[in-house]
This record gives structure tokens, sequence and C-alpha cells, in this order.
């Protein structure tokens, strides 16, 4: 069976937001795979080593430099990768529309993406991926399992967790928690070279973005910052309750 | 009309559903507000909706009982076809945020996600949100007879009631069969208000300690100013409290009027899930980590000592 794995190049989360004219400027910024999409490359390669005959394929839409991150991905393991070339931003909806078409091209049987992006934050490429193969999807795993064609684990809802069942073919979105993804070694990064990283374009996708972005602005609340040091406990435990209810008023 | 899919909890219609209308009011699409409420034994739901909206829907069934995206989807975009919806509101819950995408492919339309405001013009649908892990407001803008929205929780002001109550009409649905099957649940109930529905919220993070440091520190202040409580990803992930009460990218957004921070550092995923509290007061060891650079107020010291301390200066 095929596993398709969607991975996204993101800032990295360290790197402090710059926006030049009225877009997020990603020039000389920190460029990495977004972390909640690594963890489904790690629990793709999992589901290989558990002893499934599985082939891993990694897919990146974007411009060139998401090379980049199927590299990463296929340095960590992946069989081979796809790259659908674009300068577009595509939104989530935009996006699943190549995702579920490479999925039954590829004839894979799970889709794996993050449960968040780390740039647009946004929570439904998966879901949207699923909607259009008109398959069931698991949201927000922390543990997954494969015994033939069912998949089980664990995932998060609104007031606590689930354990759940399903058959494949699904869409199952990862996040922290699910497993530590592993570093690419060198070995590996060598022979990541050599692997397959097909690309094609995007035009044969007949998609378009579905949002038209207007406009960008890093938020800045002005905040007091009233930092008391706490040396003396008795005066600054009571100057910050002083703060709180006379100065603040939001506590009586 | 404009379509709002009902969130409730606990035999009561949430707080994030009162936001949802207030968002549709100010939208103020032709058609009304038709309030959507889908479940199992329902009555009292949608009898308590209906004095905030101008219609009713109501989808009670026993396949409903338990929550399912495909379902989800299903029903809501059968009814927002039928009744040529021109907005469907949806919460950005969790579970809002998994089967909304369902449902604009399902319509064929366009998805704002976690919106903060959102306008007509026409049938331009303009909305601002969240990008970059809370730190940049973006504005973005989509065209077409139909839009899907999930509206960010705690933004939006509660709505108040009508003068007159709004019709109820029980529909009929063709669902399909659940494909995903849950095998079992581990509900996390608290006594406490919930984290998005408190004025204050009391978290805290490595620097409490231990498990029996919240009790003490982070609950025991909580509990003082009848605050909820929340926790950062790292103790959650250490088994020291519920995922339940997790702040952050990967849990909840919490916008409270006074957020205190107690041992925590301030990651940019966790300051994702809080960053637009009103008020935001930390109290951590370290004085040059991350939280401070956006805290009104501080305490640069030890937990252990200070927050004990707080609590009685609070109880004098």
């Amino acid at each position: 069976m095929r596993i398709l794995t969607v991975l996204r190049q993101v800032l990295d989360a360290e790197e402090t937001v710059r926006i030049t004219g009225n877009i997020v400027a990603l020039e000389d910024s920190k460029l990495i795979m977004d972390t909640m999409d690594e963890y489904g490359v790690e629990a793709a390669l999992r589901l290989r080593e558990s002893g499934a005959d599985i082939e891993v394929i990694a897919l990146a839409v974007g411009p060139a430099r998401v090379q980049e991150a199927l590299r990463t991905a296929l340095a960590m393991g992946v069989d081979r990768a796809i790259h659908v070339e674009t300068d577009l931003r595509l939104d989530a909806i935009a996006l699943s529309n190549v995702v579920a078409q490479l999925a039954r091209q590829e004839e894979v049987s799970l889709v794996l993406s993050g449960g968040q992006q780390a740039d647009w934050d946004s929570h439904a490429l998966g879901a949207a991926a699923a909607e259009r193969l008109n398959w069931p999807q698991v949201t927000w795993t922390n543990a997954l399992e494969l015994k033939g064609n069912s998949l089980s684990g664990k995932h998060d809802v609104d007031e606590g967790s689930e354990s759940f069942m399903v058959e494949l073919p699904a869409v199952v979105t990862t996040q922290q928690g699910l497993n530590e993804p592993r570093y690419p070694t060198l070995p590996n990064i060598m022979k990541a070279k050599k692997k397959e990283l097909r690309r094609e374009s995007l035009d044969r996708f007949d998609t378009s973005p579905s949002v038209r972005f207007i406009g960008a602005e890093i938020q800045t609340k002005n905040r007091l910052r009233k930092i008391v040091d706490g040396k003396d406990v008795q005066v600054a435990a009571s100057q910050l309750v002083d703060l709180l209810r006379h100065e603040a008023r939001v506590i009586e | 009309m404009i379509l709002l899919v009902v969130e409730y909890a606990n035999g009561k219609v949430s707080k994030s559903t009162y936001e949802m209308i207030t968002c549709a009011r100010e939208l103020g699409r032709e058609g009304g507000i038709t309030a959507l409420v889908l479940g199992n034994e329902v009555a009292s739901i949608a009898a308590e909706v209906a004095h905030a909206v101008d219609q009713v829907l109501v989808a009670d069934s026993s396949s409903l009982a338990q929550y399912d995206a495909e379902l989800w989807a299903s029903a809501v975009s059968q009814i927002a076809s039928e009744g040529e919806a021109n907005t469907v509101l949806i919460g950005g819950s969790r579970s809002g945020r998994e089967y909304s995408p369902r449902v604009a492919i399902r319509l064929h339309a366009p998805l704002l996600e976690d919106v903060i405001s959102l306008r007509a013009r026409g049938t331009t649908t303009i909305a601002e949100r969240y990008t970059y892990l809370a730190r940049v407001t973006e504005v973005i803008e989509t065209d077409g007879p139909l839009v899907v929205v999930t509206v960010k929780p705690g933004v939006f002001a509660a709505a108040g009631p009508n003068p007159i109550a709004a019709e109820q009409f029980d529909v009929d649905l063709t669902l399909p069969p659940r494909r995903l099957q849950i095998t079992g649940k581990t509900l996390e109930k608290s006594t406490r208000i919930s984290l998005t529905e408190a004025d204050i919220v009391v978290s805290g993070g490595r620097g409490v300690g231990s498990a029996e440091g919240f009790t003490r520190y982070v609950e025991g202040l909580a509990d003082q100013i009848g605050a909820a409580v929340g926790a950062t990803r790292a103790i959650v992930d250490a088994g020291w409290r519920p995922y339940s009460e997790q702040v952050g990218q990967t849990g909840k957004t919490v916008q409270p009027k006074v957020y205190i921070a107690i041992g925590i550092s301030g990651a940019v995923q966790h300051l994702s899930g809080m960053n637009k509290s009103k008020i935001i007061v930390a109290i951590n060891r370290d004085a040059e980590a991350p939280i401070f650079q956006i805290a009104d107020y501080g305490i640069v010291g030890d937990v252990s000592l200070l927050v004990p301390a707080i609590i009685e200066e609070l109880r004098k």
C-alpha cells in the first residue's frame, strides 16, 4: 500500500515575523518543514517499519524552495517525493484539490497531513482532501496503529480524547505528541540525493485560490510591562495585588 | 439566510453560539439568521437559542447523538442548499474546524477559517484572521453567493436576546453511515468554569515544579479568584494536567480579561493561544523569559514563594 504525506515549508517558529509591503516577508528567514507535518512523515515511516509493505510518498506544493523540505523528508526515509511547482498562495480548499488528485493518481490508501499550518494557521487541508476523496478522516491523532486495512489509535476532541478505528482509505492529521520525528543522518542525506523527486506543474491540476489575501499586519498590543523584582516576596506580592485591584481593576 | 450551527455542551447553548450570533448580526446579510441544532434530545437547546435568532431548525435524531464530522458536514450542507443560505457560520471549536472544510467542499464554497471580523460587500465577504501562530492579522476576501465561515471563539461579544422567540421547525435529513468508529472516550470533566468562557484564567508551566506544585499554586490561586485553569503543552505531555486544559497552538485559544501565567516561559506555540488576552500577568523566575515581553504586570522571582504570598494577600 501507499501513504501520501503532505508537507509544507514554513517560517521557523523561533524566527521573527517581518512584513514588507503588506505581506509577510520570508526572504532571509529560516524556513523549515512544518513541524506538524513532520509528525506525519515520521508516522508514515513508523507504519512502514511496523512490517507492512508500504511505499511512502511525500508531496509539497509551492515555489522551488519547498524542495528543501522534500529533501528533508527523503533523508528521513520517505521513498520518493512529488513537487507541484507554483508561486500562487493556495488556500487549504484549493490545495486539497491537488492533494486529492495525486492521492487518486498514486493510488494511496492513507493521506497524512499536519493538524494546523504554522503559517496560515489553517486546520482545513486534511478534512477538505478527505471530502474531495469521499474518505473518512481522523484529526489530531496522537497514536496510530495499522492492522491489515484497519487503522486504530487515539485522537483529541473538544473535551478530551477518543480511541478510534477506521478502515482505509482515510485521511489522518497529525500533531505534536504523536511521535518524536527522527533526524536525518548523514548517510541518509547522501542516499536521499539519489531518490526520485518528481516535478509537476500546477497547471494540470486545474485549481486556483478561492480566497484573496488583501493585507497583513503584525499584531502589537502595547503591553504595560510593569515587571517588579520578586526578591522581597511580601512587597512584590502586595504590589501586584494592588495593581490588579486598583489600577487594572480586574479582581476584587 | 445566514445559517448558524449551534454549539452546546452539558444541556446549555455555548457562549461560542452567542458570539456567532453577534457575528451574524454584524454581517447583516439578507434572509435573517437561522440557527441549526443537530443532536439527540435537543429540544431545550432549540428553545434556548430561539430567543436570539430569527428561525430555528432542529434535526433531533438518535443517529445524531454522537458528533461525527461526515454526518455533521452532510447535515449542514443539506440544510444550507435547501435553504439557499448565503453564509454558513460554524464554531471555531475542534469539531467545527474539522467538519467545516467538508461543508465547504460539498457546497463548492470558499472557507474563511477562524475569523475575528466579518463584513459583507454585496456577494464579497471580507474577513480578518490571525496567521503565523497568531502573530499576524491578515485581511482576506472571497466572492460568491455562498461562503462557509468558522468563527474564532472568544472574540465577538455574546449576543443578547430578541424581544420574541423565533419559530422552530423540525427537519428530516438523509445521513450517511458512520465510517469512523469511536471505541472509547476519555472525557475530562472539570468542576471549574470552562477555560474558553472564563473572564480570568490562571495557567501553569514547567516552572510550577510538579503536578503537586500546579495544584498548590495554579489551582490554589484560581480557586481564590474564581478563575479557570490552563496549562502548557510541556506539562500536559508530562502528564501533570489533562489535555483539556492545554492552551496554545495544539490546545485551546483563550482571550480572557486577565491571563495569569505562572512558571510559563512563553514559547511561541503557547503565546499563540493566549496573546490576545486583555491583561497578561506573568510570574517567572527568569527575567529573560519571553512571557515578560507581552506581560502587563509581572514579578520576577520564585513561584513557590510568590504565589502563596499573593493568595495570602488576596484573602486580606
